[in-house]
């Protein structure tokens, strides 16, 4: 922040506009500064920020501060601020707003090759994976499950099985960096006696394009996935993590 | 991931018939039916300690309490009531482990650290021997700072639990577990 006492009459504000269409939650007069936020969250104090201080500037209209501090990178919208916010102001989404004011292919590198990756096919997995390598591996892993483990000599991994009762998406670091990660989870739901299936589209269980904050591309990972379950008929949608 | 679907319907308008669900209800309420027989006798005479993250995702961003009540209904079911240890603060109040939000793609390594510094004395704090994370991205992070600040907990799966506690874990299931539990059940 600035030494020198700030001139209120040469800020801009327009990204307090933006935050201002998130109402009720993004009424910043709502906010008493507290700094409940800012004590219970451990970003507190990276770049010099902390959640209240945030709030403050884009109150002040500080535009060019908000929306280019790299703290909003080190803030993992975990809600903790608002939850514990007597007021409910929506601090997450504000950040994710000055998230999305970074021009896209500024925004961390690692993040946006995650999400570029889920748009490459229909798997939506942020490490690329293609329906087709999905498919292999869990065929492979499945056939060694039911050659060497005794008791498992009748599971199943399904992928797009028609009717079942259970949509399973499943983080793709599992299948493509540690497949054996995947076994315990089938056993569960052998023993369980679940009915499930995977879905050769949108089984990827990540949606980093949500953290890129780019929208479309969220909606675009939603959409394909729920529309994956329905048209297999599915009736429960089940998230690993 | 479970708020990215839940938040994504509500953001998106996108209208669905289906139940989303989080299978830590899914996994209590197997254990409930007596579908998985789950027994924590391997843990009686050891008697291991273990703590439980709270993924922000599945329990403050998405179902709140009652899921954490899920999710400790099945480790205590697990691991045997007595063996296990809750952080403080914990449930809807729990801190983030700081792997979430894309912080491990971000590139911030230094932040990471400094944040996730908040969730390795909570973890430490319980003299847990394992800290449960049943959420990838919680599972990456309290793994790299138990590396990181040196501590001394193993960072394990819930469904690896899940499995050791009805006798099936296999012996390439094992990368998490530390050379106490290696062996258990084999």
């Amino acid at each position: 922040m600035a030494d020198e006492a700030l001139e209120l009459s040469e800020l801009k504000g327009e990204f307090r506009k933006k935050v201002n269409e998130l109402l009720p939650e993004g009424n910043l007069n709502l906010c008493f500064t507290c700094g409940t936020c800012a004590s219970g969250c451990p970003a507190t104090g990276l770049e010099n920020m902390d959640p209240r201080k945030f709030v403050r500037m884009i109150a002040l209209g500080l535009d060019d501060e908000v929306t280019s501090t790299p703290w909003v990178w080190m803030c993992s919208m975990c809600q903790r601020c608002i939850y514990a916010c007597p007021m409910n102001v929506d601090i997450p989404r504000m950040v994710y707003l000055a998230r999305q004011a970074w021009p896209r292919e500024e925004r961390p590198k690692g993040i946006l090759g995650s999400c570029d990756m889920a748009l490459r096919n229909d798997s939506c997995s942020a490490m690329g994976a293609s329906p087709e390598d999905f498919q292999f591996v869990v065929e492979d892993v499945a056939e060694e499950v039911r050659e060497n483990h005794p008791g498992f000599e009748t599971l199943q991994a399904p992928i797009d099985k028609e009717g079942a009762y259970f949509f399973l998406n499943q983080n793709s670091r599992e299948p493509v960096t540690e497949p054996d990660e995947m076994i315990p989870l089938w056993k569960i739901l052998h023993l369980a006696g679940a009915d499930w299936t995977y879905g050769s589209k949108g089984w990827g269980g990540e949606n980093y394009c949500m953290f890129l904050a780019d929208s479309d591309a969220w909606e675009h990972i939603v959409r394909t996935s729920i529309k994956q379950a329905e048209d297999l008929g599915c009736k429960v949608y089940l998230n690993t993590e | 991931m479970t708020f990215a679907v839940l938040e994504g319907l509500k953001k998106f308008g996108i209208k669905t018939d289906l139940e989303i669900a989080s299978i830590y209800q899914y996994y209590a309420k197997w254990i409930r039916e007596g579908k998985l027989k789950v027994n924590s006798d391997w843990n009686k005479d050891l008697k291991i300690k273990f703590t439980v993250q709270d993924p922000c995702q599945i329990v403050r961003k998405s179902y709140g309490d009652p899921v954490a009540e899920d999710l400790r209904y099945v480790v205590r079911s697990v691991v045997g009531d007595e063996n296990f240890i809750d952080m403080t603060p914990n449930r809807s109040n729990n801190y983030c482990c700081g792997g979430g939000g894309g912080y491990l793609q971000s590139g911030y390594v230094e932040a990471r650290h400094q944040y996730g510094k908040v969730k390795f004395d909570q973890i430490v704090a319980t003299g847990a021997d394992y800290c449960v994370a049943a959420c990838h991205n919680c599972h990456a992070q309290i793994h790299d700072l138990a590396e990181h600040f040196e501590g001394k907990y193993h960072t394990v799966h819930l469904w690896t639990l899940i499995c050791l506690a009805m006798g099936v874990l296999g012996e390439n299931e094992r990368t998490y577990l530390g050379p106490d539990l290696a062996e258990v059940g084999l």
